[in-house]
């Protein structure tokens, strides 16, 4: 009989399924994964440091970058802390288009997970097909923002600009096309042999140990936790559509797999809601000393043009006090937790991101699977190492 | 009031002298409560009022206060849908808290972090290392005192400044 070894492996930072500079070492006996020690952090920039000494629109990119593949979904959690911390209040216009990108955003977050986790498991097909799709959504950001991925188009009070004529086309194309296109995902995975085997069973985390180690999103909901932000605490006019929660059973990738599949479903239809109830109006809110005025009145009246000089060479003054406010970002809960003292730049910042904390259940999900399963755990936790590491 | 929300009235039965401030601001109840006091508080407030979710753990630098930090807790409450912020100062010469990742496993890396960007030692952390920072670094960015540019670099006189 073979004496019993245990083998270390490293994982990581450079490899294709640790989706960007994830490192992890792991202890093996053969195939089957003892203990895992995740190393994070090759992407840390520094973000909470740098937002105290910038002002409330100059953290407003760095906020795009953390989240790199849902960047309205950042944006949105940041600008909803400064207004909560300004007290102002966002017209209606403003919300629904703000609804119809986060939700949009879901969508594009979404098909890089479902392309992504197919592909490391071995489904090749459907990592084209996603990525295809994604892109359309990158042309309405574009269209929209003047960026593909770091978008930049919401502000604090409403949003940077009107959006453009034939939106509602675009948009409305997205929507009569996407569900087929999600038929087609299901059609070729949801009964896969191969796709069963990768993810029945694997990385089964129950509700209580969820709970317990933080998890949020999609990844709880899969385990059996019916709770969402958008409908447990609403924010930006959530309350006024209807939309399912789905939740899993068997608290396993599969599960969670069908849970995504059914959340894109469900954001099509928000965005097809929302896009019913758009209305003509105005896109920032009544607060001249925080938003930008109109460019006529720059030019035309003194007020515009002192209002203009002030917010570009100086900011805005936020009250004294302290906010979190979190949103449903696709992969979990996203919060930002503003101190601010009473001058233009935030004393602290701290941001809550859902990768980093779901990242910490790795070793609790993986372990005593083999070193495949793995990679299939990583996929379903649906992480980006630009939040983690912020 | 911060005084009629349902879990400071029982905190405030159950640990009178440990509760050393409260407020509510924008629909926001805080606590403040004796360092060491928070493991029992947040064990009770888990336990007893439901609040199972620790969403998250970070602190703040009030460089020249007389408790230079303050740790901040966010638990969250999933049946009752709410959000309750738990705060506890720590003193720079004694800079320990007890950790609280004996009620919830997701304290670990959320304390480690805090470990590693502040310099609060959580006492009785299972594995209290650096996080987002490599193993050798030397201080503790998000302290007010540790300079924007990292040490030893000249200030960059651009825009930021």
């Amino acid at each position: 009989m073979m004496a019993k070894e245990i083998m270390t492996v490293n994982m990581g930072p450079q490899h294709p399924s640790t989706h960007g500079v994830l490192r992890m070492v792991i202890e093996l006996d053969g195939e089957v994964i003892q203990k895992i020690t995740p190393h994070i952090g090759y992407l840390h920039r520094g973000v909470e440091k740098l937002s105290e000494h910038r002002t409330y629109h100059q953290t407003l990119p760095l906020t795009d970058r953390l989240d790199y593949l849902a960047p309205m979904s950042n944006n949105l959690g940041y600008v909803l802390a400064v207004e909560k911390l300004l007290g102002i209040e966002v017209p209606e216009r403003a919300q629904t288009v703000r609804v119809i990108l986060a939700e949009l955003t879901r969508l594009k977050s979404h098909l890089v997970w479902i392309a992504c986790h197919a592909l490391d498991i071995g489904a090749m097909t459907v990592f084209i097909y996603a990525f295809r799709e994604r892109e359309k959504v990158m042309e309405l950001y574009e269209k929209i923002s003047g960026a593909r991925m770091t978008s930049n188009y919401f502000r604090v009070g409403g949003l940077s600009a009107e959006v453009y004529d034939g939106f509602e086309k675009d948009v409305r194309e997205i929507l009569d096309t996407f569900p087929g296109y999600f038929d087609m995902y299901e059609g070729l995975l949801t009964k896969n042999t191969i796709w069963l085997q990768r993810t029945v069973g694997n990385g089964v985390i129950s509700a209580e140990d969820a709970i317990d180690y933080g998890i949020t999103g999609p990844a709880l909901r899969g385990s059996g936790v019916d709770w969402d932000l958008r409908r447990d605490n609403p924010y930006c006019g959530y309350e006024k559509y209807s939309f399912k929660v789905p939740v899993g059973e068997k608290c396993d990738t599969f599960d969670r797999y069908k849970v995504r599949l059914v959340e894109m479903r469900e954001a099509v239809s928000i965005i097809r809601q929302a896009l019913d109830s758009l209305k003509p109006g105005p896109i920032l809110a009544d607060a001249p000393k925080v938003c930008y005025p109109p460019k006529e009145q720059v030019y035309n009246s003194i007020e515009g043009l002192i209002h203009h000089f002030k917010i570009a060479s100086e900011g805005f003054p936020v009250p004294e006090g302290e906010v979190y406010q979190s949103v449903e970002a696709p992969k979990g809960e996203l919060g930002f937790y503003i101190v601010s003292d009473g001058g233009n730049k935030p004393y602290r910042m701290r941001i809550r991101p859902p990768s980093f904390v779901n990242l910490g259940a790795i070793e609790k999900m993986a372990k005593g699977s083999m070193i495949a399963d793995l990679v299939a755990v990583i996929g379903t936790l649906d992480i980006v190492l630009g939040e983690i590491d912020r | 009031m911060a005084e009629n929300n349902r879990a400071v009235i029982k905190l405030k039965e159950k640990f009178p002298a440990a509760i050393v401030d409260m407020k509510e601001f924008r629909d926001q109840v805080t606590i403040t409560v004796n360092k060491q006091d928070i493991v029992a508080v947040c064990q009770f407030l888990r336990d007893s009022l439901r609040y199972n979710l620790l969403t998250d753990v970070t602190a703040v630098d009030y460089l020249g206060a007389e408790k230079r930090f303050m740790v901040v807790y966010n638990l969250y409450s999933i049946p009752n849908k709410d959000r309750l912020l738990v705060k506890a100062a720590v003193d720079e010469n004694d800079c320990v808290i007890d950790t609280v990742s004996g009620l919830w496993n997701s304290a670990n890396w959320l304390e480690r972090e805090v470990y590693d960007l502040f310099g609060i030692t959580f006492a009785n952390h299972p594995d209290l290392r650096r996080i987002l920072m490599t193993d050798d670094w030397v201080g503790h960015p998000l302290r007010k005192d540790y300079p924007l540019q990292g040490p030893g670099r000249e200030p960059y006189k651009g825009r930021l400044s």
